[in-house]
């Protein structure tokens, strides 16, 4: 009497093998042209740098990984820390976390203000915080140039009103940078929130207040603990990007005011370091897995809070 | 004296504070917007009015050579990105979970987790060892590459889809004497269609925008128009960039419209 | 209704025969179906029974071919049907979302499993018209799904199943989703329809009142286990065990002694210590101890005499009739359901002693 359940269990294995294979092209694309050469970075930062860029294949050495915190003086040898490095280092987190501190100040009341909005007008306003995210990064970057520049909107209108009669250099400086973020990233810090807060059960906030709460302990113990997840989300949304920027410090911070992913560009460029360049995109790319776990950690443990 | 009603749901300055951000959302757009129709040799002063740049940008044979390049790579990639994403979101949804069910999402959405400048230098060294191997230098390369961050994109929608769908409604289907693969024509894709409209229209503009991957990718002579813009940026800047990219702006703006469209329409 | 006699005579539609149904692996499966044999005849209208996660709608999904049971054989006419996909099976369900196609017609609906056999385009369009008379859809043939009620839809969806004019139609709680006016119409517009084609209706329920009403035979479900089969009276009126008792109406639970048993009649020792003769379930093993049941409505209250005595506890008007609750001398509670008359007052107030008079035959001693 065994054959229905043989049959089922075959069926259950066609149906398993059916699905690998309906997965299979977009597994392999992925695994050719994203993940797989992951790995080749990896192997190229531990291999000897080629003298006009690429690597010498098939002898390997730690320097990658030694000058991404390390240099060497040329005449006597001996070793420092490498400065010029950490400074790059230093200026992509404080950037980054700015940027994301920032878009949440601005993201949040955004997000709860359109969420308060009546159900007809709110996809309105969605609708127009979408716009921003879908235009090319590229775009808005340039956009924000001819905002900041010294010819530009911000400093025309306070010589005109006699604030300053110099314009304010900000192009090329970290704080253009920061500006750049901020606008090119804050989309992605209102949508998830927004997403949270749509969800929010305004009653709760009537019975904080049925409760002598007033509007700041309703905002702190009742609203922000509630929309949490939304944070995270949009935060980690925000800091992760920020810390891989690449045209907009290009554009923005000049020569100069290099970030992380400058930084790496610069060692398959002029550098002609490829083993740094892949010692330091696999120190980028473990900086942000760490982020990325911390937000799954949370994730799950006010999923399993609130489930 | 009336005095003010309390209202349980706004908080105090929040909605300035929207406006504030609304208003810095679409100043940026605005001003590049405005200076490409400036008349005047220099995006630094206003010349009036004019269609000028746009004229100068229509008929600057690099502008159109990296147009139509940009057109070309999102229309294959976004096309195979669309394929292989619906194939892999039927192989993943409406199922009890099976071995290998949380690697496929891993998988499906590892392009996303990773910083785009990795993923662009991953590539240059992978594909620059190919190209010589190989002698192709051809679009084929920054067709594979825009198809591999595409499908996480396009893939979203057209399973948020396929979850919302009935199960029922097939198995119904095969109760009606209709085999697997009558069922997914005759339901399955009829259902499915806005979802694989959406996923492909992301796909379209995720590919169309993709400047770092594409800056690293590319052979010489293969840029696309993201990446000649941020060649021009560079250099002195003339109003035309400022046309390219309002006509740029214009074209992201009707799909992400049509997009809004096709998914108010779904609800 | 048929007589049992003729009854046996029927041909047998489908057959269950020792289904196992286990969901999950190893000491973390569960059984939805524990060794389940059963039996329904040619043009019955056969209901399985019984509370949520009972496995009856399991059963149902694998006489339709959704799941394939873990052990055991299922049999249409004879022929082993477990290991056959849905689409191979002559069986077609209507589910209880009804899953009308959304983008389809109400008419393309009912033509899809036409068209899916193959059948000619004149063959199918009689046909559609033929289905949509029987459920009184003609006029909405064009309509989308989404533009039908709720008591419609229904309708599209009996006759999108009946339409390949199927050996068995399943019914997957169909009613449930209908306002109480609306079910009690679609009862009798089923069961009318059952006798017209004459097909094998087997219907899931966990509405004991629509299984009473409709069927010809139930089976009622407990725990991945059919507890018994029989007739609307049968069941009701003969119930095997505890649960089957207590699921189908109300009913009163007593501990009484088993003095005399042959064949299916007994006397029973009640804890008054009266003697009154009972009816024995199926299967029941002769025993001192047993559980028997009487119906409320099968004893009367009364001032003085009866088989059993005790306390009003509490008297409830339901407008037709008055419930008494009355505790037992035994501590037993045992309730009685009168007939009201009109402007009478039942006799009784919370306190009184009253007797209980049990009527000739009305109980029935249980299996377990």
């Amino acid at each position: 009497m065994s054959s229905a359940a043989e049959i089922a269990r075959q069926t259950q294995q066609r149906e398993i093998r059916n699905r690998w294979l309906l997965s299979a092209p977009a597994l392999l694309i992925i695994f050719f042209a994203a993940i797989g050469p992951l790995f080749v970075v990896l192997a190229y930062s531990f291999m000897v740098k080629g003298d006009y860029g690429d690597v010498k294949f098939g002898q390997y050495s730690l320097d990658g990984w030694f000058s991404v915190f390390f240099q060497r003086d040329i005449f006597d040898d001996t070793l420092t820390l490498a400065d010029a490095h950490l400074s790059i280092f230093w200026r992509s987190l404080k950037l980054s976390f700015f940027t994301t501190l920032l878009t949440l100040l601005l993201g949040f009341p955004t997000a709860y203000f359109i969420a308060t909005r009546p159900r007809n007008t709110r996809e309105i306003w969605v609708f127009l915080v979408t716009i921003p995210f879908w235009t090319n990064l590229l775009i808005r970057t340039f956009a924000m140039q001819q905002v900041i520049r010294n010819e530009g909107v911000v400093n025309s209108v306070l010589m005109w009103t006699g604030i300053i009669d110099q314009p304010l250099q900000i192009m090329f400086t970290d704080t253009a940078i920061l500006l750049g973020m901020v606008y090119v990233y804050l989309p992605l810090m209102i949508l998830p929130l927004y997403a949270s807060m749509e969800k929010l059960d305004f009653r709760l906030i009537e019975a904080g207040y049925d409760l002598y709460a007033g509007r700041l302990q309703v905002l702190w113990r009742v609203i922000i603990p509630l929309v949490k997840p939304g944070v995270i989300a949009g935060s980690i949304l925000v800091f992760i990007p920020s810390l891989g920027a690449y045209v907009i410090p290009r554009v923005l911070g000049g020569g100069k005011n290099l970030m992380l992913g400058n930084l790496i560009e610069l060692q398959f460029g002029a550098g002609r370091n490829w083993p740094l360049g892949a010692a330091l995109s696999i120190t980028l790319m473990v900086i942000v897995m760490v982020a990325l776990l911390f937000y799954v950690r949370n994730a799950a443990r006010s999923g399993a809070q609130h489930g | 004296m009336v005095r003010r009603r309390f209202e349980i749901r706004t908080q105090p300055g929040f909605a300035f504070l929207a406006l504030v951000t609304f208003f810095m959302l679409y100043l940026p757009i605005a001003v590049l917007v405005v200076y490409a129709f400036n008349a005047s040799d220099s995006i630094t002063i206003w010349g009036g009015l004019s269609l000028h740049w746009f004229r100068v940008a229509w008929n600057n044979s690099a502008v159109q050579d990296a147009a139509w390049r940009s057109l070309i790579i999102a229309v294959f990639a976004a096309t195979f990105a669309t394929i292989t994403a619906t194939m892999a979101a039927l192989a993943t949804t409406r199922t009890p979970p099976y071995p290998g069910l949380t690697f496929k999402y891993a998988f499906i959405n590892q392009p996303l987790m990773v910083p785009e400048i990795v993923t662009a230098v991953a590539l240059l060294i992978v594909f620059s060892r190919v190209k010589v191997w190989t002698g192709y230098s051809g679009l084929g390369y920054l067709i594979a590459a825009h198809t591999a961050f595409c499908i996480p994109f396009a893939y979203l929608p057209i399973r948020a889809r396929l979850e919302s769908m009935d199960l029922t409604l097939e198995r119904a289907a095969a109760d009606l004497y209709a085999t697997p693969w009558m069922a997914f024509k005759r339901i399955t894709l009829p259902l499915l269609r806005p979802g694989i409209i959406a996923g492909f229209m992301l796909a379209f503009v995720i590919s169309l925008d993709d400047v770092v991957i594409t800056e690293f990718v590319k052979s010489g002579g293969q840029d696309t128009l993201p990446t000649y813009m941020l060649g021009q940026i560079r250099r002195t800047v003339t109003p035309e960039v400022n046309a390219i990219a309002t006509a740029f702006l214009a074209l992201s703006v009707i799909l992400v419209t049509a997009f809004f469209f096709i998914n108010r329409q779904k609800n | 209704m048929p007589k049992p006699e003729e009854a046996e005579q029927k041909r047998v539609a489908v057959e269950a025969r020792s289904i196992v149904k286990a969901f999950g692996q190893g000491s973390n499966a569960i059984r939805a179906l524990d060794n389940v044999s059963v039996a329904i005849r040619e043009n019955e209208f056969f209901t399985l029974l019984g509370p949520s996660g009972c496995g009856k709608t399991t059963l149902l999904r694998l006489i339709a071919g959704f799941e394939y049971p873990t052990e055991g054989a299922i049999l249409l006419y004879g022929d082993d049907i477990a290991g056959l996909p849905p689409f191979k099976r002559p069986v077609n369900t209507v589910f209880q979302s009804y899953a009308l196609f959304p983008h389809l017609t109400v008419s393309e609906n009912v033509a899809f499993g036409l068209e899916m056999l193959g059948r000619s385009k004149d063959e199918i369009k009689s046909r559609v018209a033929a289905m949509l008379k029987l459920v009184h859809m003609e006029e909405l043939g064009n309509r989308r799904t989404d533009q039908i009620s709720g008591g419609q839809a229904q309708r599209v969806a009996l006759a999108r199943a009946l339409a390949p004019g199927p050996k068995v139609l399943l019914l997957d709680e169909p009613l449930s989703a209908l306002d109480y006016k609306l079910r009690k119409e679609m009862q009798i517009e089923l069961k009318r329809m059952q006798s017209e084609t004459g097909i094998t209706f087997i219907f899931v329920t966990h509405d004991q009142e629509e299984a009473l009403t409709m069927s010809d035979r139930i089976a009622v479900m407990s725990k991945g286990r059919i507890l018994q089969v029989g007739s609307p009276w049968d069941i009701y009126d003969k119930p095997a065990d505890r649960f089957v008792a207590d699921f189908i109406g109300e009913t009163n639970f007593l501990t009484a002694a088993v003095v005399d048993i042959a064949n299916s009649r007994a006397t029973v020792r009640l804890s008054s210590g009266k003697e009154i003769p009972a009816t024995v379930a199926e299967g029941m093993q002769p025993k001192h101890e047993a559980t028997i049941v009487v119906r409320p409505e099968h004893a009367r209250a009364v001032k003085k005499g009866g088989q059993l005595s005790g306390t009003v506890e509490n008297v409830v008007y339901f407008g037709t009739d008055t419930h008494i609750h009355i505790r037992l001398e035994d501590g037993s509670p045992f309730t009685v359901r009168q007939q009201n008359a009109r402007s009478e007052f039942c006799g009784f107030e919370i306190g009184d002693p009253a007797g209980i008079e049990i009527a000739a035959d009305a109980a029935q001693v249980l299996r377990d």
